[in-house]
């Protein structure tokens, strides 16, 4: 765990020097606020669930985005190398690489709360589903993030890396309409498995442990065959 | 203190190690020398859990590299062939990260001791970005030595240091195998006589030739040759003059006086040749030894 914690850090000073960090937060944070000031504008309603809705999708894009340098870098500069030979596991550096970006993504969410503050001040918000909201985007992120570090363990080229990412996480996101070909009973299957399916709780206040679970079971998932693929990098 | 048995690896049908097997006692400096593509940097690879072997085993302080890699990991420092650098840290926050990795006690100490001994303390703020290709090189090697390994593994050590900084990096590296066994990998041949005790020569993955670079060299001599500058001899008959003379072999015309006579193996037959040549009233200018270089070995193990 130390070790994880280690390149983790490493990982967030590196965010930290350079611009992408910032280009990407401050983007975030600008499409946040006009959707947060349009949807207050027209709605009049104290409340983060269209905002929050609507991010999911800038998301989409987002995550693929903090993750692209990740692994791939590594592999192209050949610190990989370096890496792989410290008396450190594998899964201790695909752990520590998720646990940065997820640290970044938390900050820029951390930022965002300022949005839900302003609501207290100028109406009267139910703070509930604000809470269960944000954990949702943070499990929705968390579960982007870990596709995105797969991705980047993928490849050298960082650009590939964020374009197989989105691709990765739209097919994931939009796999729930296989199941209207196929019909029941598949058709709950790919309904369970699309990214889509279990936000829209969260933002009405409802915190589902199925939901929980499967945000955390993607994680799990990819974060494993990122993993994976490294150790076979060392086969090749 | 490494110990590695019919190592072999294959890349695909590419074969690039056959068969390899060698010791390295402890405090040992083993140079590895070899053309490009022989498969010095595949060896050290597998030596350092980077990559695992085809077949074969290999120990390293008694642990096994491909079921122990993290003990053998622990007890290695490494230096590989492209120095693995993140361009975005300083120098002294990349050693950090070293040493955290690697765990070290005391770790400001160790990072001190570390850049000091490769001379790099006075850029320990500079961006890796900004630093020339010898501090880049220099700051591989503190990376390497930060945790006072036991084994060191060096792929190429001093590729891009100026001339003055290869020395420094030579007598570190001589400096470290008191207590510390070092592999190190080159194409420069100079720097394995003068660093190395011992010599091993791989060429298309296998090894050709194992010894002490002196003992190399005697072995592959096959004769001695002597060096012969004369003033003021006829040319044609300065060679007849040798040829004739008993247990000379060959003759070798180099022009302008100069001759390489061959003889047998442990004869010298420098006083006979001196006394015909004064006997003839001919100036001797010169009169040696040719030791057969490390080159040529190389390039006559090589080729062949």
């Amino acid at each position: 765990m130390k070790n994880t914690l280690t390149i983790a850090r490493r990982e967030i000073q590196a965010y930290f020097v350079s611009p992408i960090a910032y280009v990407v937060a401050a983007a975030f944070l600008a499409v946040m606020g006009y959707f947060f000031a349009m949807i207050l504008y027209y709605s009049r309603e104290a409340t983060m669930r269209y905002t929050l809705g609507n991010m999911t999708t800038v998301l989409l894009f987002v995550a693929p985005i903090l993750t692209m340098r990740l692994l791939a870098e590594e592999q192209r500069m050949g610190t990989i190398e370096l890496l792989l030979t410290a008396p450190v596991k594998d899964w201790e550096v695909v752990l520590g690489k998720f646990l940065g970006s997820l640290t970044l993504y938390a900050c820029m969410l951390g930022v965002s709360l300022y949005f839900p503050f302003v609501l207290t001040i100028v109406g009267n918000p139910d703070l509930g589903p604000m809470v269960s909201g944000y954990v949702g985007m943070l499990l929705l992120g968390g579960a982007l993030l870990s596709l995105g570090v797969l991705t980047s363990s993928l490849t050298q080229n960082q650009i590939v890396s964020a374009v197989l990412g989105v691709v990765l996480i739209v097919l994931l996101w939009l796999v729930s309409a296989l199941g209207d070909v196929t019909g029941a009973p598949l058709s709950g299957v790919f309904q369970y498995l699309a990214l889509s399916g279990h936000f829209y709780d969260f933002f009405k206040g409802v915190i589902d442990t199925r939901d929980v679970i499967y945000y955390l079971s993607v994680i799990a998932a990819a974060l494993f065959l990122a993993t994976r693929v490294l150790e076979t990098r060392r086969w090749r | 203190m490494i110990h590695v048995s019919n190592l072999t690896k294959h890349y695909g049908d590419f074969q690039a190690l056959k068969n390899v097997s060698f010791d390295v006692a402890k405090g040992e400096i083993l140079g590895f020398l070899g053309p490009n593509g022989a498969g010095k940097t595949t060896t050290m690879r597998i030596l350092t859990g980077y990559m695992p072997p085809t077949s074969g085993t290999v120990t390293v302080a008694g642990y096994d590299v491909t079921t122990d890699s993290l003990e053998v990991r622990k007890r290695l420092g490494y230096l590989p062939e492209t120095v693995p650098l993140y361009p975005e840290m300083t120098v002294w926050g990349y050693l950090d990260f070293m040493a955290r990795l690697r765990g070290v006690d005391k770790r400001e100490r160790r990072i001190d001791e570390a850049m000091e001994k490769v001379r790099i303390a006075d850029h320990a703020d500079v961006m890796i970005g900004k630093l020339s290709k010898g501090y880049r090189q220099r700051l591989g090697l503190a990376q390497a030595l930060l945790h006072d390994p036991e084994v060191l593994i060096l792929d190429e050590p001093t590729i891009g240091l100026d001339p003055r900084q290869i020395i420094e990096v030579r007598e570190l590296i001589r400096g470290l195998a008191q207590d510390h066994t070092v592999i190190l990998s080159t194409h420069i041949l100079p720097e394995v006589s003068q660093t190395c005790t011992r010599v091993l020569i791989i060429n298309e993955g296998q090894i050709v030739a194992e010894g002490t670079p002196e003992r190399l060299m005697a072995r592959l001599k096959g004769a001695e040759r002597i060096f012969v500058q004369l003033a003021g001899a006829d040319g044609n008959e300065a060679r007849r003059l040798f040829q004739s003379m008993d247990g000379i072999l060959a003759v070798d015309d180099k022009g302008n006086g100069a001759y390489e006579v061959e003889c047998a193996l442990g004869t010298d037959k420098r006083p006979e040749i001196a006394r015909a040549v004064v006997n003839r009233g001919w100036g001797l200018l010169e009169l040696r030894p040719v030791g057969m270089s490390l080159e040529e070995i190389f390039l006559k193990l090589t080729t062949e």
